[in-house]
C-alpha cells in the first residue's frame, strides 16, 4: 500500500536536501514528493508517498524525519480522511476527425482542454492518483507524445465534519 | 576593535557594538565558556584567526585537520563539553568529513567550523570552494551556513544547543570569508526558538511502571549499558538501579566504564568478542533492559539470534532507536539519567534470581577472556594486563582501531566512567593518537595511555608534534605486530589465510621516529622485559612511546563470526 506523509518544514534553503540526502542515506524509496509553501511565510509542506512500505519502515521514516531539526511536524496520512490531489498534463495525438470523441471520453474526469494543435491537443486533468492513472490508462490507445504528473499534496479534512460522518455511521447501524 | 579581544567580560559590552563576524565569532565562543580549540588555518579563514589571534582562547595547531577533529572528539568524550573545531574551506573542510561522520555514529558533541569562499563567488568553482554542507549533511546533526553576520552569533549558540543537548552529535557551521570580515551585531542571547528540535528527557512513567512489573515476573533479568548512560552521567543511579535489583550487567564496547569493571554483578563487554558470559546472558534473557545502546550489529550478531526470549526494554534518548533494529516491547524515550531515577522511586519487592545468577556469575568465572603466554614472545594481551596493573585500573585509554583495541576493551578491566575513548561506530583508523591528545588536553591530571596498532599510528603520526609542542604526558603504546591485524585475523579465518594487502613489509624505526620528534621511545621484544619496559614508560613524567613487538599472528578471540548468533562463540576456552 502506497503511504502518504505530510512534512511541514521550515521554509529555509536546503531542506529538500537534507530530506532526499535522508531517503538517500537510509536506503528509503520515495515514489514522489512535492513541495510547496503554506497558510504560514516560514514553513512549507512536503508530501511524500512512499511505495510499499512496510510498518516498521514507516516508523523509521518518520523518526528519522522528526529527528531533522528543520523538520516541524511528520503526520502519516495514509489512513487519516484526507483530499489528495494531483495534476497531469498531457499532450495526445487527436486527429481532427475524432477529437470530438476525445472530447466526450476525457469529459467524465472533469479533464480540460489547454492547447490544441493540429495534430495534439493537451490535456489537464486534477484528481486523486487512481483517477490520473485511470485517465492516462484511457488515453494511452490514442498516442501520448508527452505526459507531466505533478505528484499528490495532500491536507486532512475538516475534524468537525469527519466526526460528525463517524458519528451519523453510528446510528445508522443497525442493531441486530 | 581590537579592545574587546583580551578581556574576558566584553561580551556584555559587545553586544550593543558593530563587530566583524570573526569578532562575533570569537564572543560567541566565549559566551559558550570555550576554552580551548583545535583548528588549522588556510585563505577562507584568515578573518577568523585573526580574531583569534591573542584572544585568549586557547588555539592546538594540529598538523592535519582530521588530527584537529579527532583530538576535538576525545576532549568531548572525556570532559562531556563539546569540542572545538576549525578548518578551512575546501581541503580543510573535507579533511574533517571522517571525523564527522566518526563522531556522528558515537554521539559526540563537536562544534566544527568551517571557512568558506565569500556568498557572492559560492558555486563558481572558487578556489577552494566545495560544498561542505551537502558533503556533510548526512554526517552532521545538523549544519549551517551562514548567509548573514547578523545570523551568525544566533547560529553559534543553537549550534551548541544542538551539538550537545539530547543525543549529542557534531554541527557544523560553514561561514564565508565575507560574512567573517562584515560588520554585524551579537544576538541578545534571549531564549533559542527550535520549534522542530525538542529532545524529550522526561520517561513515561506508565512506561517505567511496565518495566517494574515486567521485573517481578522475569527470571532471567539483564542491563545492558551502552554510552548512552556516560553522556547522562547516569553511573552512580545505573549503579544503584542494578545492586537494589541484583541485575547482572553487560555493557557494549562503548558503555565500558558506566558500570563497575570489577563489580561482582558485572559479566563484561558483549558482542563480537565480548566476554562468553555476557553473550550467552544476553542470549538467555528473559527480560532485557538496554540502557542507552543503540543495538549495534558488533553487539547483537544475527538478530535473529539475539535475546531470543526476551521481552525487550529500551531506554534511548533518541526515538529513531527505538525498533530500528531490534523489536522492542516496552519503548522509553528518555534521558538515561531520568529514566533510571524514575525507576529507582518505585520502590518494588525485590525478588531472588537464584538460579538464573548461578548460571551467569559461573559461566564468568569458568570463561573469562584468555590467552596463552609463551616464554620469549610478548603476548599483545599481556601488554593490556600490564597496564592495567601498573596503572592501577585509573588511567584514560584511547585506541586506535582494529585487534589492539578489542584486547583493551578485553583485557583493561574499566572502572569509572569516561576513561575509554575509542571509534566504535564508524572504526576509524588513525583515530588513536590524536584522540588521545584531546584526551589529556581535557583531563591534563590523568594518565592517558594511547594504545594503538602499527597501522592505524601511522595514518595520523604527524600529531607528535602536538605532543611535543604542548608537553603532554601521553604514554603511546605500540602494539606492533606488522600487519594490519583484524583484517589479516579475518583473511586467516574467512579467506583461505589469503593475506591480500595486509602485512607491512616495511616499518620505521619508531623509536627513531619518536627520537627526531624529541619523545624518549623504547623498544622491547622479549616478554620477559615487558614489565620493566612498561613500568619505566607509565613513570616518564613526560610523553614516551614504547614499540611493543608483539607475537604477530595472534588472534582476537573468542569471536563471533559475522551472520553468527551470540551462542555461537569461537574461541570459547574454559579456565
Amino acid at each position: 500500500m502506497n503511504r502518504i506523509l505530510s512534512v511541514l518544514v521550515n521554509n529555509r534553503a536546503g531542506v529538500l536536501h537534507r530530506v532526499t540526502a535522508l531517503f538517500l542515506r537510509k536506503g528509503f524509496n520515495i515514489q514522489n514528493i512535492t513541495v510547496g509553501s503554506t497558510e504560514l511565510e516560514n514553513q512549507s509542506r512536503m508530501t511524500i508517498v512512499l511505495s510499499e512500505t512496510d510498518e516498521v519502515t514507516v516508523e523509521q521514516v518518520m523518526k528519522q524525519l522528526h529527528k531533522q531539526i528543520d523538520v516541524l511536524k511528520v503526520s502519516d496520512l495514509t489512513e487519516e480522511p484526507i483530499v489528495a490531489r494531483e495534476l497531469v498534463l498531457l499532450q495526445v495525438n487527436s486527429p481532427l476527425n475524432s477529437r470530438s470523441t476525445l472530447i466526450t471520453l476525457i469529459d467524465p474526469f472533469r479533464a480540460r482542454i489547454l492547447d490544441v494543435g493540429r495534430d495534439t491537443v493537451m490535456i489537464e486533468a486534477v484528481g486523486k492518483p487512481e483517477k490520473v492513472d485511470a485517465l492516462i490508462a484511457l488515453l494511452r490507445p490514442y498516442g501520448i507524445l508527452q505526459l507531466a504528473r505533478t505528484g499528490v499534496t495532500a491536507l486532512t479534512r475538516d475534524s468537525q465534519t469527519t466526526q460528525e460522518i463517524a458519528r451519523l455511521m453510528r446510528s445508522n447501524a443497525l442493531n441486530l | 576593535m581590537d579592545k574587546f579581544a583580551v578581556d574576558g567580560s566584553s561580551a556584555k559590552v559587545a553586544s550593543s557594538c558593530m563587530m566583524s563576524g570573526a569578532q562575533i565569532l570569537v564572543e560567541s565562543l566565549r559566551r559558550e565558556n570555550v576554552d580551548l580549540m583545535f583548528g588549522y588555518p588556510g585563505g577562507a579563514v584568515l578573518p577568523l584567526y585573526d580574531a583569534l589571534y591573542q584572544c585568549g582562547i586557547r588555539h592546538v595547531l594540529t598538523r592535519h585537520e582530521q588530527g584537529a577533529i579527532h583530538m576535538a572528539e576525545g576532549y568531548a568524550r572525556v570532559t562531556g563539553r563539546p569540542g572545538v573545531v576549525i578548518a578551512t574551506s575546501g581541503p580543510g573542510a573535507t579533511n574533517l568529513v571522517t571525523g564527522l561522520a566518526d563522531a556522528m555514529m558515537d554521539s559526540l558533541p563537536i562544534v566544527a567550523i568551517t571557512g568558506q569562499v565569500s556568498t557572492e563567488v559560492i558555486g563558481t568553482d572558487a578556489f577552494q570552494e566545495t560544498s561542505i554542507i551537502g558533503i556533510s549533511t548526512p554526517i552532521t546533526k545538523h549544519n549551517y551556513q551562514v548567509r548573514h553576520v547578523d545570523e551568525l552569533s544566533q547560529v553559534i549558540r543553537e549550534s551548541f544547543h544542538i551539538a550537545s543537548t539530547g543525543r549529542p552529535g557534531p554541527v557544523l557551521i560553514d561561514i564565508p570569508k565575507n560574512v567573517a570580515v562584515s560588520l554585524g551585531r551579537l544576538d541578545d542571547g534571549g531564549p533559542l526558538s527550535l520549534p522542530g528540535y525538542q529532545p524529550n528527557l522526561e520517561p513515561n512513567l506508565l512506561q517505567l511502571k511496565r518495566i517494574i512489573e515486567g521485573l517481578a515476573e522475569a527470571e532471567r533479568p539483564l542491563l545492558l549499558v551502552g554510552a548512552g548512560v556516560l553522556h547522562a552521567k547516569a553511573h552512580r543511579e545505573l549503579l544503584q538501579f542494578a545492586e537494589v535489583y541484583q541485575l547482572p550487567v553487560v555493557s557494549t564496547l562503548l558503555g565500558l566504564g558506566a558500570f563497575p569493571g570489577t563489580h561482582p554483578q558485572f559479566l563484561g563487554m558483549a558482542g563480537m568478542h565480548g566476554s562468553y558470559a555476557a553473550n550467552q546472558a544476553l542470549y538467555e534473557t528473559d527480560f532485557l533492559i538496554n540502557i542507552g545502546s543503540r543495538f549495534d550489529d558488533r553487539l547483537t550478531g544475527n538478530v535473529r539470534h539475539f535475546a531470543p526470549n526476551a521481552t525487550i526494554v529500551h531506554i534511548d534518548i533518541d526515538p529513531a532507536e527505538i525498533g530500528k533494529n531490534i523489536r522492542t516491547h516496552i519503548p522509553v524515550v528518555a534521558d538515561a539519567k531520568r529514566a533510571l531515577m524514575g525507576l529507582l522511586r518505585m520502590g518494588q519487592e525485590v525478588k531472588d534470581f537464584a538460579q538464573w545468577k548461578e548460571r551467569v556469575y559461573g559461566n564468568k568465572r569458568e570463561f573469562p577472556f584468555w590467552y596463552v603466554p609463551e616464554a620469549d614472545i610478548i603476548k599483545p594481551q599481556a601488554v593490556l594486563q600490564q597496564l592495567y596493573k601498573l596503572t592501577d585500573g585509573d588511567a584514560i585509554v584511547v585506541t586506535d582501531v582494529g585487534q589492539h583495541q578489542m584486547w583493551a576493551a578485553q583485557f583493561y578491566t574499566f572502572q569509572n566512567p569516561d576513561c575509554w575513548v575509542t571509534s566504535g561506530g564508524l572504526g576509524t583508523m588513525g583515530f588513536g593518537l590524536p584522540a588521545a591528545i584531546g584526551a589529556q588536553f581535557g583531563k591534563p591530571d590523568k594518565t592517558v595511555l594511547a594504545v594503538l596498532g602499527d597501522a592505524g599510528f601511522q595514518m595520523t603520526l604527524q600529531e607528535l608534534s602536538v605532543v611535543v609542542e604542548a608537553k603532554l604526558p601521553i604514554k603511546m603504546m605500540i602494539v606492533n605486530n606488522g600487519s594490519l591485524g583484524m583484517v589479516r585475523q579475518w583473511q586467516e579465518l574467512f579467506y583461505n589465510e589469503r593475506y591480500s594487502e595486509s602485512l607491512l613489509v616495511s616499518q620505521p624505526d619508531y623509536v627513531k621516529l619518536a627520537d627526531a620528534y624529541g619523545i624518549p621511545a623504547y623498544r622491547v621484544e622479549k616478554a620477559s622485559e615487558l614489565s620493566r619496559v612498561l613500568l619505566a614508560a607509565v613513570e616518564e613524567p613526560g610523553p614516551v612511546l614504547v614499540d611493543c613487538r608483539v607475537a604477530a599472528l595472534e588472534n582476537v578471540y573468542p569471536m563471533i563470526a559475522p551472520g553468527k548468533g551470540l551462542h555461537e562463540m569461537v574461541g570459547v576456552v574454559p579456565l
